[in-house]
């Protein structure tokens, strides 16, 4: 079951799949307990992994359970722009790894007050500066990766990975929100979502969209085994091969069939632009 | 979402296109652009189903005040606008058109 | 201000988005791509019987200010809550990378985004949130070369990623009339309790969101009367400015010791923010 309609227990995959992947590496200081990173080594080439982790202590109490919110998108925005200055003088660039579980933003008064659009700006431009510098940029999608939260962590990547998994979706807003604002029922949204692929919820439907590099098949999302981490590795290695060889926009997502208006209008206003 | 097509005898067609209002709560979109000799078509596209009659009798009251009108395909895109205002759009297109003519 | 002026004044908020944008390009330049009769609309939304509208309520306004290349993009705020779609998204999105392109071959073309908007379109869900990640990546590259700058008027404001694409801008401009945050008041209330965030409470949401609030605090660039000429004169005075010199978003270690500086214990207040960030963040 997934959980487009209820939020449940703070999720620890982000957490997982984090440690699983930085198990060797070596862990970045002076960030809040919110948000972690480590740099790795990924086959032979230094990488950044970066995670949003639930933290019960939050100062922010709208954001304990995994959310992006004021910490932590100027905190992600500092771990993404400590690598790019670093690499500043150097040729090679160190890829940045997203792992995604972002159950939202953070919906609060707190937070609306002191700006936190500006802060979700701040970590959605560090990965596309990074992105524009060179550097390969790569989201991990493990859990949920919901609006703003996603925005602000891991949409601006050169490539996006998700495992398939029903806990792993994505999308803009959770149902009961979307009910109100639409002013439609949970019911007919559940019913729009089974035949308009970009009103669901689950990655098999996102998968249509053409948005997703890889899809990949674990055997235990919560637990990865052994054989689990080896492909998210040799993915991940894969996906930098890729993006060096490629330009560094997101026009990769523009492929399929799903988002042939997309394509359609970029052509018309290249036609007409000049 | 219903759509409603007419047809009107007409004159010449239009002289021009232009566009009036926006498909927000209880306005319409009119998009005016010439037809085809002698002929005006219609196509209303309404969020509010089952009103086809009052349409017609709308339409018909319309032309019936304008034997002259010029040939037109108009597009209509509705959002639950009241008769009084879909009237005042369909006049302020046709005005528009008149006067960029004039131009 | 005299009466004189009260009586010319021109309301920029009542203008739609063609007419908005049209104020704003020198006089006679604008001319606009993907039009309403090129009938581009959202395949989305007529698949589930919601009326489209023929230009899916964004206009791609090309022309000059001060002479110099510049795209408006307008969008609609009365069709369909001015949500982004995915033709709206990717007329956004393709116009700020075309422009982009212009100025890495030699041709210095700047960005004026006129946010009337909830955000993401729920109906088309995903698409419109892709749109938006590609409006922000566009943003982050046509910003390096040349002025985006963004405007909330009013009445809808700015909210969901848009208000990101807003905070993403070299300059924002605000008016009272505008709302300008990230989460939408019904969302906050239905995600968090109405103690936390009563959507029924203006006064209380415009204290906190509202135009005046977010210039006194530093979080956007420009307050400006609702007025054609004095928008359009703020627009030409930061087209002229050419890129700022330090971005807000770049601002980590400022805005951390900001919020460092916070007691999260109680809920703020509109004083106690302008107080915090008031002094801090202003440029």
């Amino acid at each position: 079951m997934s959980d487009k309609n209820t939020k449940g227990a703070p999720s620890q995959r982000g957490r997982i799949w984090f440690e699983a992947l930085s198990a060797n590496g070596k862990p970045v200081a002076g960030l809040p307990d919110s948000v972690r990173a480590a740099d790795i080594d990924l086959a032979g080439k230094p990488a950044r992994v970066i995670a949003v982790v639930p933290d019960t202590n939050n100062r922010f109490p709208r954001a304990r359970n995994g959310e992006v919110g004021l910490l932590e998108g100027w905190n992600v925005a500092r771990a993404v722009r400590d690598v790019v200055k670093a690499d500043e003088n150097s040729t090679e660039k160190r890829a940045l790894i997203a792992v995604v579980d972002v159950r939202s933003q953070a919906y609060g008064r707190r937070e609306e007050a002191f700006g936190i659009h500006q802060a979700l700006a701040a970590a959605g431009a560090a990965y596309a500066n990074a992105r524009m510098k060179g550097h390969p940029v790569i989201a991990l999608i493990v859990g949920v990766a919901m609006s703003g939260g996603f925005l602000a962590h891991g949409y601006q990547a050169n490539r996006l990975i998700a495992i398939n998994d029903p806990k792993v979706l994505v999308h803009a807003m959770y149902q009961a929100a979307a009910a109100r604002i639409t002013l439609r029922t949970v019911e007919e949204l559940e019913k729009l979502a089974a035949t308009v692929p970009p009103m669901a919820y689950d990655i098999g439907n996102y998968a249509k969209l053409g948005l997703l590099w890889k899809l990949l098949e674990v055997e235990q999302a919560d637990a990865p085994t052994t054989p689990d981490l080896a492909l998210v590795r040799d993915t991940l290695v894969a996906a930098l091969a890729d993006i060096l060889k490629s330009p560094r926009d997101l026009s990769c997502r523009l492929g399929s069939e799903t988002r042939a208006a997309s394509v359609k209008v970029r052509k018309l206003l290249r036609e007409q632009w000049a | 979402m219903e759509t409603i097509k007419f047809e009107y005898p007409a004159k010449q067609p239009a002289s021009g296109r232009v566009l009036v209002g926006v498909v927000g709560s209880g306005d319409l979109e009119v998009l005016l652009e010439p037809g085809e000799s002698g002929k005006t078509r219609v196509t209303v596209n309404t969020s509010v189903d089952g009103a086809a009659s009052q349409w017609r009798a709308l339409f018909d009251r319309l032309f019936a005040t304008l034997p002259n009108a010029a040939a037109m395909n108009l597009e209509l895109n509705d959002f639950g606008a009241t008769p009084g205002v879909v009237r005042m759009r369909l006049e302020q297109a046709m005005e528009l058109v008149k006067q960029q003519a004039g131009k | 201000m005299d009466k004189s002026q009260n009586l010319k004044s021109n309301s920029f908020i009542e203008l739609n988005a063609r007419e908005r944008a049209r104020s704003i390009l020198d006089t006679g330049s604008m001319r606009e791509l993907l039009g309403p009769f090129d009938r581009v609309t959202s395949p989305w939304l007529k698949e589930q019987g919601i009326v489209t509208q023929a230009d899916d309520g964004l206009v791609v306004a090309k022309g000059t200010i001060n002479g110099q290349s510049a795209v408006v993009l307008g969008i609609e705020g009365s069709f369909q809550g001015g949500s982004m779609g995915e033709v709206s998204g990717a007329k956004m999105a393709g116009a700020l990378e075309l422009a982009a392109e212009d100025n890495r071959k030699g041709i210095p073309t700047l960005a004026v985004l006129l946010l009337e908007t909830g955000g993401v379109r729920l109906q088309e869900a995903n698409l419109g949130l892709a749109a938006i990640a590609e409006i922000h990546a566009a943003i982050a590259d046509l910003r390096q070369y040349q002025p985006v700058i963004g405007v909330v008027a009013g009445t809808v404001g700015s909210f969901g990623g848009m208000s990101v694409a807003g905070a993403l801008c070299s300059y924002m401009v605000v008016t009272r009339e505008a709302r300008y945050g990230l989460n939408g008041p019904q969302v906050i209330e239905q995600e968090a309790g109405i103690e936390e965030y009563d959507s029924r409470d203006k006064p209380f949401i415009w204290s906190l969101t509202g135009g005046e609030q977010r210039f006194a605090t530093g979080l956007a660039d420009r307050f400006v009367q609702d007025d054609v000429d004095s928008m359009n004169a703020v627009i030409r005075e930061l087209a002229k400015a050419g890129v700022p010199a330090s971005l807000r978003d770049q601002r980590i270690d400022e805005f951390l010791a900001l919020l460092d500086s916070i007691d999260t214990n109680v809920q703020p207040n509109s004083a106690q923010v302008r107080e915090i960030f008031g002094k801090g963040v202003k440029a």
